[in-house]
């Protein structure tokens, strides 16, 4: 019998067996979002092409495509214009059309951005706030509050649309950028005051009491000593709370039009010749993905250090 | 540098009282022990110096000013916690130097009196050291050390030595020691360990559901309890106590017990009740063969030089601590008297201890 292992330690087999399941789910998983960044990068004949083509000719008319409008012209007008100055000129031109100017796709994208970062902050900002409080305070039907905040969870945000609809249309919010970074907030707040809570009460109460012994007032020991502490939660909080406004689609459909558009309820829009614009949709998501997987690679150290870090600590 | 003040103070959480009533004078440049088990209220009394606590009721004095319901912030004090609460995203230099960073001094002055203090603890080397590489030693010295740099009117220390092994308490225990001759800093230390107390202490408070039992210097603690608690919580073991139903008047200097005659010191004060505590230290009893109680070996103990032997009688278990030559076999029948006279008798109905010639 082998003794050289602990019998808390799993087997090599075992460990074998885990590393082949997590590959198998790895690649089921990777497999559509993969066939979505081919797809960004083939043209319109190869995306729809039967049967479909995983080598394929790389071409960027997909991105062309998601950020231009371009109308079809004749071939006669096509040779009276002067040679094409640049590279997707060139492209748009060789499918007989010409660039007529940017499309929406740009303005949606950082529509995104701001509603997106705008409501993780203030979500992530009151969260912690209010957590701190929950956990430190005597705050008077403490419990009832908590469960208050978590039951604003517990149906679907989309069985209160018509209400907030009428809502922001009398107060004036329907498509402006600080309507959807409120909505957001209000949606992500009881998360993100739940999971800070449990990462608040992690931190000995004695580090703001050192702080305040030291001369600083509760509110600067807050964010000189806990906030720098509960990184990791709000690293975690942040990242939840992004991923959810990011990807929201009902709410945006249904309370933005122009001015505040994000992306999800545009993207399906890029509509083609003859039908929906394969390449160019690709292109959307893809670069629609960028943005939350870098912010998830940049906050992951935090949560990978907050592991070990919790792990060690009496 | 000044002196510390309690009138009248009490606190309570909802129905529970955590301190009751004490009153208590800490002098100037004295390192003042409060100890007791957990829970008596010395570490709530010790946060309402700091200013962590608000009082109920009461006054707290630092200097000549009254501090009971000014903020932490605002007292001038330190504090170093139990878990030395050392801020583990900065390093060692910054730790030292926050408390100053928020009083507006120069980043010159900064350095300097940070440099200052890590050369009087001896942590000099590991300025720039983060706080989890270090050893709970070091992480004591640093928590000192920011408690020294700001130069507070009083230091405040809640069981600072509780979570280091034996071996460090003991050396952490000397260097406190020193470091206060050197600062000679008004010092208020709590503590549960009696003998971090004794080798610490210039005055010790023994507390217990409270109240302060008894202020006093070390010695006079252990030699002069004032009650019962305190003689039995104070040493180890603690006090040995025989009740006995006979009434105490003045110039008695013996009672009976269980037929036993026993010497005690002329009384000068008299019993208020028929039921009373005969005390007496283990180190003052004795094994002998043909006189005193009448009991059977339970234990012996082993402490290098001496040993403790616990005795089975009819009044209950009796701790004698002898000699190691002393020979004692389990369930051996065996006598047990008293070595000299430092007996002391507690009425019964105060737990009070009586004065005598022994203790006055």
């Amino acid at each position: 019998m082998d003794t050289s292992r602990s019998y808390l330690e799993p087997s090599s087999f075992s460990k074998k067996m885990a590393a082949a399941i997590i590959i198998v789910y790895a690649v089921i998983t990777l497999i559509p979002i993969s066939w979505m960044v081919m797809t960004s990068f083939k043209n319109v004949d190869s995306a729809i092409s039967y049967p479909p083509e995983v080598l394929f000719e790389p071409s960027l008319e997909g991105y062309v495509n998601l950020f231009t409008n371009r109308s079809r012209q004749s071939q006669e007008y096509l040779d009276s214009l002067p040679a094409p100055e640049n590279w997707y000129e060139e492209l748009v031109r060789s499918r007989e059309m010409v660039i007529t100017g940017p499309s929406k796709f740009l303005g949606r994208y950082s529509n995104s951005m701001i509603i997106g970062f705008g409501s993780t902050f203030a979500s992530v900002f009151l969260g912690a706030l209010a957590a701190y409080a929950f956990s430190r305070f005597r705050v008077p039907l403490k419990d009832d509050l908590l469960f208050f905040i978590l039951s604003t969870r517990m149906f679907p945000p989309i069985a209160v649309a018509v209400p907030i609809f009428i809502m922001y249309r009398k107060l004036g919010l329907g498509d402006t950028h600080l309507g959807m970074i409120i909505l957001y907030t209000v949606v992500n707040l009881s998360l993100a005051v739940w999971l800070l809570k449990g990462f608040m009460d992690e931190i000995p109460k004695e580090y703001e009491e050192a702080a305040m012994i030291d001369g600083y007032s509760r509110l600067q020991a807050f964010f000189k000593v806990v906030l720098p502490q509960a990184m990791t939660g709000i690293a975690a909080t942040a990242i939840f709370c992004m991923i959810f406004s990011w990807n929201e689609y009902a709410f945006a459909v249904l309370l933005t039009q122009f001015n505040a558009q994000t992306a999800p309820p545009f993207i399906p829009t890029i509509i083609g010749e003859g039908g929906l614009d394969w390449p160019a949709i690709g292109a959307g998501t893809t670069l629609f993905l960028l943005p939350v997987m870098i912010f998830t690679i940049i906050l992951r150290k935090h949560l990978l250090r907050g592991i070990t870090f919790g792990a060690v600590r009496k | 540098m000044s002196e510390i003040k309690i009138v009248n103070l009490q606190k309570s959480f909802g129905d529970f009282t955590a301190v009751k009533n004490s009153n208590l004078t800490i002098n100037d440049k004295e390192f003042f022990v409060l100890l007791g088990p957990s829970g008596c209220g010395k570490t709530t009394t010790l946060r309402m110096i700091a200013g962590l606590e608000l009082p109920t009721s009461g006054e707290i004095y630092l200097g000549d000013e009254e501090v009971g319901m000014l903020r932490a912030s605002e007292r001038d004090i330190a504090f170093v916690f139990q878990l030395f609460a050392l801020y583990p995203h900065m390093n060692v230099r910054n730790n030292l130097s926050f408390p100053l960073k928020m009083q507006g001094y120069k980043k010159s002055d900064i350095k300097s009196r940070v440099e200052e203090a890590a050369k009087l603890l001896r942590i000099d080397h590991i300025l720039n050291s983060n706080i989890s590489s270090l050893s709970g030693g070091d992480r004591q010295r640093v928590a000192l050390g920011r408690a020294l740099v700001r130069r507070p009117k009083a230091f405040l220390m809640d069981e600072p030595l509780g979570t280091l092994d034996a071996e460090f308490r003991e050396l952490m225990c000397l260097e406190l020691k020193k470091l206060h001759l050197d600062i000679g800093a008004t010092t208020v230390y709590v503590t549960h360990d009696q003998l971090e107390a004794m080798s610490l202490a210039d005055r010790i408070a023994v507390m217990d559901g409270g109240e302060i039992l008894q202020a006093d210097e070390p010695n006079i603690i252990y030699n002069k309890p004032k009650t019962k608690f305190v003689a039995s919580f104070i040493g180890s073991p603690g006090m040995n106590f025989f009740e006995f139903d006979e009434g105490i008047s003045k110039d008695q200097s013996f009672v009976n017990i269980e037929g036993t005659k026993f010497n005690i010191p002329k009384q000068l004060e008299e019993s208020k009740g028929s039921k009373n505590f005969f005390g007496i230290r283990p180190e003052n009893l004795t094994l002998s063969n043909n006189e005193g109680l009448k009991g059977s070996v339970f234990g012996v103990e082993y402490l290098g030089s001496r040993k403790i032997i616990t005795i089975k009688t009819s009044l209950g278990e009796i701790k004698v601590k002898t000699d190691i030559s002393v020979n004692a076999k389990l369930n051996e029948n065996v006598q047990v008297k008293p070595l000299n006279n430092n007996i002391i008798i507690f009425d019964g109905e105060t737990d009070k201890s009586l004065n005598s010639e022994f203790i006055k």
